[in-house]
């Protein structure tokens, strides 16, 4: 299961994390729809551009522009979160979102907890995988933390100011 | 000052009670403590060794009476009955309880304050100058920007797990008294040939354990652009700042590690996508918070008081008073006042809740109802008439807040050093209140003149050491005891630089003597009126070095076997621990 669009739903894809005697060259991919990492979809690309549906992960290190010529060819793409302390995956989702223009589903994985899922949406996510020791019915509670926010990002293209009337100092010196 | 609006008021709202769910999930054991960490770090709440300290934000330093009743209010209910005020303007409680900590943002939030990224590898609170918008040499009031920058650092969501943190302050004066120099990024907000708003910025200095002296990214970025730009930085800065090592983690390093022009090609690049798009700043926008921070109702005086030169001439102290803690204000007639927190045996910064009832009151009597917390841990009270100064003067006086050594030997900028802090090599408090009350003779003082002393209980720098005349660090040694290293030349402001360590370290008890014969050194060698800092740079290290290591020092050391084990003796034991 997964959290899909504010929801909880049944996810049939399966993640292919490389060991360390496997190489993005030789790994046998199995059929279906796998998600795999960037060096395998570089390795590979001319093989598994052929299938119907495919996915590609990216680390919290590796960049998203080398997805470029293909962006449009993935069903999902996913951010690996090493640990939910690392904030590069938000910059990743944001690049992929804003400056590549993914528009399919883009999921986080890996340390994917509760309270980091809020920021995670606002940043470009519509589907998060959470950490799989957590309760998912829990989890999902993290996307409502905040009714508003101020500023841009992608979930929300305009700025508080651009999008309400504020009101100045003659109606707050009331107070 | 800004009022929060609706909007405003339901984010800080929705933050409580998505805190205090929370600290229900830590205290149940649904959260890890590594989970919790990094949430109650941006709600400023630090695990030191005592008990929690909880940081409160004070926006560039910009309070409210009402407010600093509510810390008075929180220093009797949650705490030992004081608060500290810190270099970055905002105010720390020391004996806080895990639990009570939602209940304490509650009543925050019922007076327009949090806690939110006070602490945390997230965008800080900003400071500002503390005589922003009264300062004779003002080229533009920095409060709004100041606001406006609060309000898209608040919750940015692509920047709340960033590589370590991130402080940011800007001025708007001729003369930078916000150490624009010494931080993550500086603004500097001015004017162009064409009389046009916009913003020098800086970016790349910091303190710490690589003190650099920040670079200019940009000459002039316009007002209408400065959200994109500060984005773009902080975007690159989210990718590439390192992560492998906490020591190398700030964006000095990586502006260091790129040099400056590669780094400023790649944030114009990313901001190339950004200009004008929609995070733009609008004339609106800028008016609505400007409004918040127009003159307060001023009345038409003039700046001649023959009463304030008749007591002057009665009073040696109203008259020392009047020189170092009252500064000159753009209106005829009117005064800026600092209160100092640092009369010598204090602890510099601390108030208690009947000093900070106190100075709501003055502030409400003779200053609009408004006060700002410094960055060397002083309060001001921006707009007095200059006819009310004696009655201030006289009133401030009954809670000791009147302390004529703003800018002097004893005004000293301390962190709090190993009692309280885990990092802490050495004690900073006490070594404070030593030198204090060696130094106290206030001719002495005066004779001295503008001079800097700051005190740092490790390399981290919070008590800001670098940029001290004279830095005072507690170093580690292997055998654990307390060892201090001193530094001089250091100084913030337009003419920025970072201290030398003069030589080896320092034992606790030797240090009031080494400060002693540094100024030996500057009283002799001194060239008329000139600064400390100015015969520092004219004749060097050398002969400071000289006299301070000519003879030995007597020998009475205080044996201490576990600095961490020494509680000030100011607070009464039993202490709740949450290490324990």
């Amino acid at each position: 299961m997964i959290i899909k669009n504010q929801a909880i739903v049944a996810d049939d894809w399966v993640l292919l994390r490389l060991n360390e005697q496997e190489c993005a060259e030789s790994v046998a991919i199995p059929e279906g729809k796998v998600i795999v990492p960037l060096q395998v979809w570089l390795a590979q690309h001319e093989t598994l551009r052929q299938r119907a549906e495919v996915g590609v992960w990216l680390a919290s290190d590796e960049r998203p522009e080398k997805l470029k010529e293909d962006i449009h060819k993935f069903s999902v793409i996913a951010v690996d979160f090493p640990k939910f302390s690392d904030g590069r995956g938000y910059s990743i989702a944001y690049n992929l979102r804003a400056r590549l223009g993914y528009e399919g589903e883009l999921r986080a994985i890996g340390d994917v907890l509760r309270d980091q899922l809020f920021y995670m949406q606002r940043v470009g996510f519509d589907a998060f995988a959470p950490r799989p020791d957590r309760s998912i019915e829990d989890t999902l509670k993290g996307l409502t933390d905040f009714s508003e926010v101020y500023q841009t990002s992608i979930n929300e293209k305009l700025p508080l100011f651009r999008r309400v009337q504020r009101k100045g100092n003659s109606a707050a010196s009331v107070a | 000052m800004y009022r929060y609006d609706e909007y405003d008021q339901q984010i800080v709202d929705e933050r409580v009670k998505q805190y205090r769910d929370q600290v229900r999930r830590r205290l149940s054991g649904e959260l890890t403590e590594e989970e919790f960490l990094p949430l109650r770090l941006q709600n400023g709440l630090y695990m030191q060794i005592h008990a929690y300290m909880l940081r409160i934000a004070v926006p560039y330093g910009l309070i409210s009476s009402k407010q600093m009743r509510m810390f008075a209010h929180i220093a009797r209910k949650y705490d030992r009955n004081y608060g500290h005020f810190t270099t970055r303007q905002n105010i720390q409680f020391n004996w806080i309880k895990l639990e009570d900590t939602p209940d304490i943002l509650a009543d925050l939030a019922s007076v327009e304050m949090h806690a939110i990224q006070t602490s945390g590898n997230c965008v800080r609170n900003i400071t500002s100058d503390e005589y922003a918008g009264v300062a004779r040499d003002e080229v533009v009031d920095p409060r709004p920007y100041a606001e406006i920058l609060r309000q898209w650092s608040t919750f940015h969501p692509e920047f709340a797990y960033l590589p370590r943190k991130f402080k940011i302050a800007i001025s708007g004066g001729k003369e930078d008294r916000a150490a624009i120099y010494a931080h993550d990024i500086g603004l500097s907000v001015t004017k162009n040939a064409q009389g046009e708003i916009g913003f020098r910025v800086l970016v790349g200095g910091g303190l710490g354990r690589t003190p650099i002296i920040g670079s200019e990214i940009c000459e002039f970025v316009p007002w209408q652009h400065i959200l994109t730009y500060v984005e773009s930085i902080l975007r690159v800065y989210n990718q590439y700042g390192r992560r492998d090592n906490k020591y190398k983690a700030r964006i000095k390093i990586l502006v260091k590690a790129l040099g400056i022009d590669e780094f400023k090609r790649q944030v114009e690049t990313d901001w190339a996508d950004l200009k004008d798009g929609p995070g733009t700043l609008t004339v609106e926008e800028v008016n609505r918070v400007v409004s918040f921070f127009s003159d307060p109702t001023y009345e038409t005086l003039t700046d001649h008081d023959s009463k304030l030169n008749e007591f002057k001439a009665d009073s040696r102290s109203f008259t020392n008073w009047m020189l170092r803690n009252v500064k000159p204000h753009r209106v005829p007639g009117y005064a800026i006042v600092v209160l100092s927190l640092k009369k010598p045996g204090s602890v510099p910064g601390d108030a208690t809740a009947e000093q900070m009832e106190a100075v709501a009151e003055l502030a409400d009597r003779y200053s609009f109802g408004e006060l700002r917390i410094t960055h060397q841990q002083n309060l001001v009270l921006a707009d007095v008439r200059q006819k009310d100064l004696i009655h201030l003067w006289q009133d401030a006086g009954a809670y000791e807040l009147t302390a004529s050594n703003i800018g002097l030997l004893t005004d000293i900028i301390s962190c709090p050093g190993a009692e309280f802090c885990t990092l802490a090599n050495a004690r900073s408090i006490p070594l404070a209140q030593l030198i204090a009350q060696r130094f106290e003779d206030l001719d002495f003082q005066h004779d001295i003149g503008e001079i800097t002393l700051n005190i740092s209980g490790c390399v981290n720098a919070c008590g800001q050491h670098h940029i001290g005349n004279i830095g005072i660090t507690g170093v580690e040694k292997k055998d654990h005891e307390e060892w201090y290293q001193v530094s001089l030349g250091g100084a913030e402001g337009n003419d920025s630089s970072i201290g030398k360590i003069i030589g080896p370290s320092f034992t606790f008890d030797q240090i009031p003597e080494v400060i002693d014969r540094v100024l030996q050194v500057y009283l002799r060698e001194r060239i008329e009126a000139e600064r400390f800092i100015d015969t520092v740079r004219r004749i060097g290290h050398t002969p400071f070095k000289e006299q301070v290591y000519a003879k030995d020092f007597a020998s009475a050391e205080e044996e201490i076997a576990d600095k961490h084990k020494v509680v000030p003796a100011q607070y009464a034991l039993p202490y709740y621990s949450p290490r324990f």
